[in-house]
């Protein structure tokens, strides 16, 4: 969207005294709501609200052939589908660059993370393995749907459950289910985090006005590991000119705040599970 | 003649049961109207766009403003994945449902106008292109487009030689006798209107004007749905959102 240089103007001056049109603080994140099992036919599904922000995210899973480089290893695919009902700015068509970047960068935050242990989503090794297919649909787009997506996913994961094989034909019997989980390594809990750049203030958790008047951003992904706080994934968007302090003081940021959100998303998604097992 | 086989729904409904329908005003802050509908497990959300200006402009009628619909599934909302984007199906069930809904809006008030109504289907159990008409009925009321009267649909089947209301995908998949037929009809909620009628499968002309009758009723319950949501949304809100 294009917002007025008045608007980015009087953005830049409600940040210069630490403040922002909603009352945040710079670096404070809007309330997040998880619901997982939104979709009966997903493997796993679904529904994170972060403010008016809503994103859904399915997980469907099929068997194919292993690539060359890793016989053992399951597989992987994330889009995100920006869609014209979530937005007046988006159209119909085939993807355009911010859904390819969107789909880019949640698919690199759960990979290298570590997240998903692809050795054991292996059927047989250099002939079958698993695929997961991670979809995830903008519903209704007030900014940071980076961050949003990268929580759908891990949420649809989690909710996720293997399907049942046609011992016959090798491939998976539709909507049927074990009760086997997927194959993932909790303790990593992976969290994205965007820090977007206006003026001389970096925040995080930007409304559309704000993702707007963003001169750049970089998106900082982060797990556990060794009951540390871990770097996974980064990516910088836009032509930026950080200087080496400013990424210092947001990496800082960004472990400070995996602390809380970290804790925080893991436990939403645990009462989600819980509240949707109990239905 | 054999008697018929289907005496018993599988889902244990009477006959002329329609599936628990529930629907929501309101639900995407960004659109000028918007809504959900769903029968049973199917679940359909609408968001409506407009009437705003139509680009390109030679798209443009000077006599009155258009209506675009775009309806699809969620890769994840059926069994196996569907893959993201347009289908031929989608397509055309985009088409059918903007043919049902045209008759009914003022677009003579908006010329040089689109409205765009977008429907996705977020969980599919049949009937799914029902769903999205009645959710978007609802959001273009929501979104103050004039309107003469609602649009009500629902899905009758033939299992065998059996009529039932709001077919499910297990009974979809009937394959006993004379196996399943799949009736898709809209109507105008005040009228006896037919907006849109599809068929699969086989009936009787005289089976086929039950099966309408029988249709016709079921709309009046999915129209009183609509009516309340709308209602209950306007007292909540006083009218501004």
């Amino acid at each position: 969207m294009e917002i007025s240089n008045l608007t980015k103007n009087r953005i830049k001056e409600y940040l210069n005294k630490g403040t922002r049109f909603d009352g945040r603080e710079l670096t404070e994140f809007r309330d997040i709501s998880i619901e997982t099992g939104i979709s009966n036919k997903a493997e796993g599904s679904a529904r994170v609200k972060i403010g008016k922000t809503e994103v859904l995210a399915g997980v469907k899973m099929s068997i194919s052939e292993p690539y060359a480089d890793g016989p053992e290893d399951g597989t992987m695919m994330v889009t995100v589908e920006l869609l014209p009902l979530s937005s007046p700015n988006y159209e119909l068509g085939p993807p355009k660059f911010k859904a390819i970047e969107l789909g880019r960068i949640t698919d690199r935050g759960i990979r290298h993370s570590g997240f998903i242990d692809f050795k054991k989503l292996c059927i047989e090794e250099g002939k079958k393995v698993w695929t997961i297919f991670i979809d995830i649909y903008s519903i209704n787009d007030n900014g940071n749907l980076v961050d949003a997506s990268a929580i759908a996913a891990v949420a649809a994961l989690r909710d996720a459950k293997i399907p049942v094989i046609n011992e016959e034909t090798g491939r998976v019997k539709f909507g049927e289910w074990t009760e086997e989980r997927l194959p993932l390594v909790m303790e990593k809990n992976p969290i994205n985090i965007t820090f977007s750049k206006i003026g001389n203030s970096i925040i995080i958790d930007p409304i559309s006005e704000e993702e707007d008047s963003a001169e750049s951003r970089v998106s900082v992904g982060l797990i556990t590991y060794d009951k540390k706080v871990m770097i996974s994934s980064i990516q910088n968007g836009e032509p930026t000119e950080f200087g080496i302090d400013e990424l210092g003081k947001i990496f800082d940021k960004a472990e400070e705040m995996y602390l809380k959100l970290g804790k925080d998303v893991n436990n939403k998604i645990e009462e989600a599970i819980k509240r949707n097992n109990k239905k | 003649m054999a008697d018929n086989i289907y005496t018993k729904r599988l889902d244990g409904r009477k006959m002329d049961e329609l599936r628990k329908m529930s629907a929501e005003v309101g639900v995407i802050p960004n659109a000028d109207g918007s809504a959900t509908f769903s029968f049973g497990s199917t679940v359909a959300i609408a968001a409506v766009y407009g009437p705003k200006p139509l680009h390109p402009q030679h798209l443009q009628n000077p006599k009155k403003g258009i209506i675009r619909c775009n309806y699809d599934l969620l890769s994840f909302s059926v069994t196996e994945r569907k893959r993201p984007g347009p289908s031929r199906r989608s397509q055309e069930i985009s088409r059918i449902i903007e043919w049902a809904l045209e008759p009914v809006l003022g677009l003579d008030e908006f010329p040089g106008t689109v409205i765009d109504v977008h429907l996705m289907i977020i969980q599919a159990d049949a009937s799914t292109r029902c769903a999205a008409i009645n959710a978007a009925a609802i959001a273009l009321a929501h979104a103050g487009v004039p309107m003469k009267d609602l649009v009500s649909s629902v899905s009758i089947g033939k299992l065998d030689k059996q009529l039932v209301v709001d077919v499910s995908k297990e009974e979809e998949d009937y394959h006993e006798g004379e196996g399943a037929t799949d009736i898709a009809m809209t109507f105008m909620s005040n009228s006896d209107k037919v907006l849109a009628l599809q068929l699969d499968g086989k009936i009787t002309p005289e089976g086929l004007k039950e099966a309408v009758k029988l249709g016709r009723k079921a709309t009046k319950e999915v129209h009183n749905l609509q009516v309340k949501v709308l209602k209950e949304y306007l007292e909540k809100t006083g009218g501004g959102d």
